[in-house]
């Protein structure tokens, strides 16, 4: 199954040829179909703001592709690569193959700040202050996760994944207490933990776009340490690598890009957790190779699965029940399958 | 204490939080040596190698090496002197044999760069002189316990580093391949003058292969010295509470031990 390096090279390109195409091919599905051609000179001419290029064009659909479809669809796509990323350094760092960006209980902390503010009927930050409390949640139960499991300035993988457990059960007691509250506002907060993508701006796409940059920034540059941590602490450290210091860098750059998309989206499952165990199949876990092609992945995923729910399915699912539909049966048979084989 | 350019150990006391596991160690290691550490489990063995390696820092005294403070060394450049063979080495990721010694040259290798000819040299050898270069492709999740100790012997041996430390290298491993390992790192210390500081839970294997033994218990040296002089019935009863016999054993070609298991 494991593939060669030039092979490796060839997928990394074709999947950020697929996500490009998807990304186009996406933005004419819906309920005004717009052919492939017309979106890329709708977007050039946005480039260029050359407007000749608009002739023979509804002027309807210049807006409907920048403003209402692509916010949407990149945001989808970053998102989903931002969760695979943190997914892939969550299972490096905790040396469990079963990690996810949630592990450390970053989703119920937005979860809880998004409820808390949708309860309170805050809107003293107009459309941002469900995103701005989910982030602050999602920030303030890192921290808490991350004194709890730290020690003379060490994080063990272990410690780690209990603080995470235990922090997110006291959350999801919180949720549904402020759910019990919230009365008829139920449904409200209900939508919001199941994840959406539907009106999305180009501000969501630009904060998305930072914070993933520098995440794969960071994550690429300490890529081969990350790569040697998954020996244990003790091996790194004697092989040359600045282990403790790497592994808080890594922390808390996923959970910043993890804090970032669920405010944007909601909880959305399984990406972050399948697509960089499949991806490891295939290249390897050499982080070097399995960064770019899981971002790429869960990008491209992640997109299919929000342009199945808006455009082709005839009532919107909730994307987060989505994923989790099709992701858990999956996973469950790669599981099933990979036991099959160890024995 | 007389200057040293190996390691030197003065007034040392480390305790995990409360619990103190080392006590006013005064410890003085030579280069070109083939140091043994023996002693009854919890005594403070792999502790004592982590405060030469600094992954952990003493709470009292100091830890030098080559006449400066190991915490005074970038990881870079102490990787590049020091190896050690650690006693966990679980990995459940699926990377190759190869890959997995390769990360011994890690130090040696710039972040952006691609290994060069003598990383590949390195890496050949470690895997040839440990017998595993006809797996290398397996990979390491998968192999046996025994395997994966000699793989993580053949990382430290990549590495190339005048210091080697062994913290129970072999403790997985048969008669076979553990003098294997010990003939490879007595090679290293006679034809090349490196240093060996290994600890080891079997007595004879100690008393077959050390210059010096240091003999602790509950985190202090009990006594420490060239082997000969060291290794006695009464230091081993005193030690391990066990009676023994010392012989020099014809065969071997070096002193023995042997026990009363049970009567």
């Amino acid at each position: 199954m494991r593939q060669s390096g030039h092979t490796i090279w060839l997928l990394t390109l074709s999947l950020a040829a697929a996500t490009f195409g998807a990304i186009v091919y996406a933005t004419g599905m819906g309920h005004i179909a717009v052919p492939g051609g017309d979106i890329l000179r709708v977007i050039a001419a946005r480039v260029t703001s050359n407007s000749a290029l608009l002739a023979g064009i509804d002027p309807v659909i210049p807006f409907v592709v920048f403003d209402v479809r692509l916010p949407r669809i990149l945001t989808a796509t970053l998102v989903g690569g931002g969760l695979a990323m943190s997914g892939v350094i969550y299972q490096g760092i905790l040396l469990n193959p079963l990690a996810d960006p949630y592990t450390l209980g970053v989703s119920s902390g937005a979860a809880f700040g998004a409820a808390l503010a949708l309860v309170a009927n805050l809107s003293l930050m107009g459309h941002f202050s469900v995103p701005l409390f989910a982030f602050t949640g999602a920030a303030l139960t890192l921290l808490v996760v991350l004194y709890l499991s730290s020690f003379n300035g060490q994080i063990s993988a272990n410690t780690l994944i209990l603080s995470g457990v235990i922090v997110g059960a006291i959350l999801a007691a919180g949720i549904s207490f402020l759910k019990y509250l919230a009365d008829e506002q139920v449904a409200v907060i209900i939508f919001w933990l199941m994840g959406s993508f539907a009106s999305r701006t180009w501000l969501d796409v630009g904060v998305v776009t930072v914070a993933l940059l520098c995440g794969l920034v960071l994550s690429l540059y300490y890529a081969r340490d990350l790569n040697i941590l998954s020996l244990g602490t003790r091996a790194a450290d004697t092989l040359g690598v600045e282990s403790t210091r790497v592994r808080w860098i890594l922390l808390l750059s996923a959970s910043l890009v993890t804090a970032v998309c669920v405010s944007v989206s909601g909880i959305i499952g399984f990406i972050g957790l399948i697509v960089p165990h499949l991806m490891r199949f295939l290249v390897g876990p050499d982080n070097r190779k399995l960064l770019p092609v899981s971002i790429l992945a869960g990008a491209l995923l992640l997109l299919a699965a929000d342009t199945v729910t808006r455009a082709v399915l005839p009532v919107e699912v909730p994307i987060g029940v989505l994923t989790a539909l099709i992701g858990g049966p999956f996973f469950c048979v790669i599981f099933r399958r990979r036991q099959r084989r160890a024995i | 204490m007389t200057a040293t350019s190996g390691f030197g150990l003065t007034g040392v006391s480390f305790a995990y939080g409360e619990t103190p596991a080392l006590a006013d160690l005064d410890i003085s290691l030579q280069p070109g040596k083939f140091y043994g550490i023996v002693g009854p489990n919890g005594c403070g063995k792999t502790t004592f190698l982590d405060l030469l390696t600094g992954t952990k820092s003493p709470d009292q005294g100091s830890v030098t090496f080559m006449d400066r403070p190991v915490a005074e060394y970038r990881r870079r450049d102490l990787a590049r002197l020091v190896a050690l063979v650690p006693q966990d080495f679980a990995i459940d990721f699926a990377f190759t044999v190869q890959e997995v010694v390769f990360m011994g040259r890690h130090s040696h290798i710039g972040r952006f760069a691609s290994p060069g000819a003598e990383d590949w040299r390195q890496v050949d050898a470690a895997m040839e002189a440990i017998g595993i270069s006809h797996f290398r492709d397996r990979f390491v999740n998968e192999l046996s316990g025994g395997e994966k100790q000699r793989v993580v012997v053949a990382r430290a041996l990549a590495q190339h580093t005048p210091y080697l430390l062994f913290d129970e290298a072999t403790s997985s491993l048969d008669v076979q391949y553990t003098m294997q390992i010990f003939n490879v790192a007595k090679k290293l210390v006679q034809e090349e003058g490196r240093t060996v500081i290994a600890v080891i839970h079997n007595l004879n294997l100690a008393a077959a292969y050390c210059d010096e033994l240091i003999f602790m218990k509950k985190g202090k040296v009990a006594a420490g010295g060239p082997t000969n002089t060291v290794l006695e019935p009464a230091m081993i009863k005193k030690v391990f509470g066990v009676e023994s016999r010392v012989v020099f054993d014809e065969f071997s070609n070096t002193q023995q031990i042997s026990f009363r298991y049970w009567s």
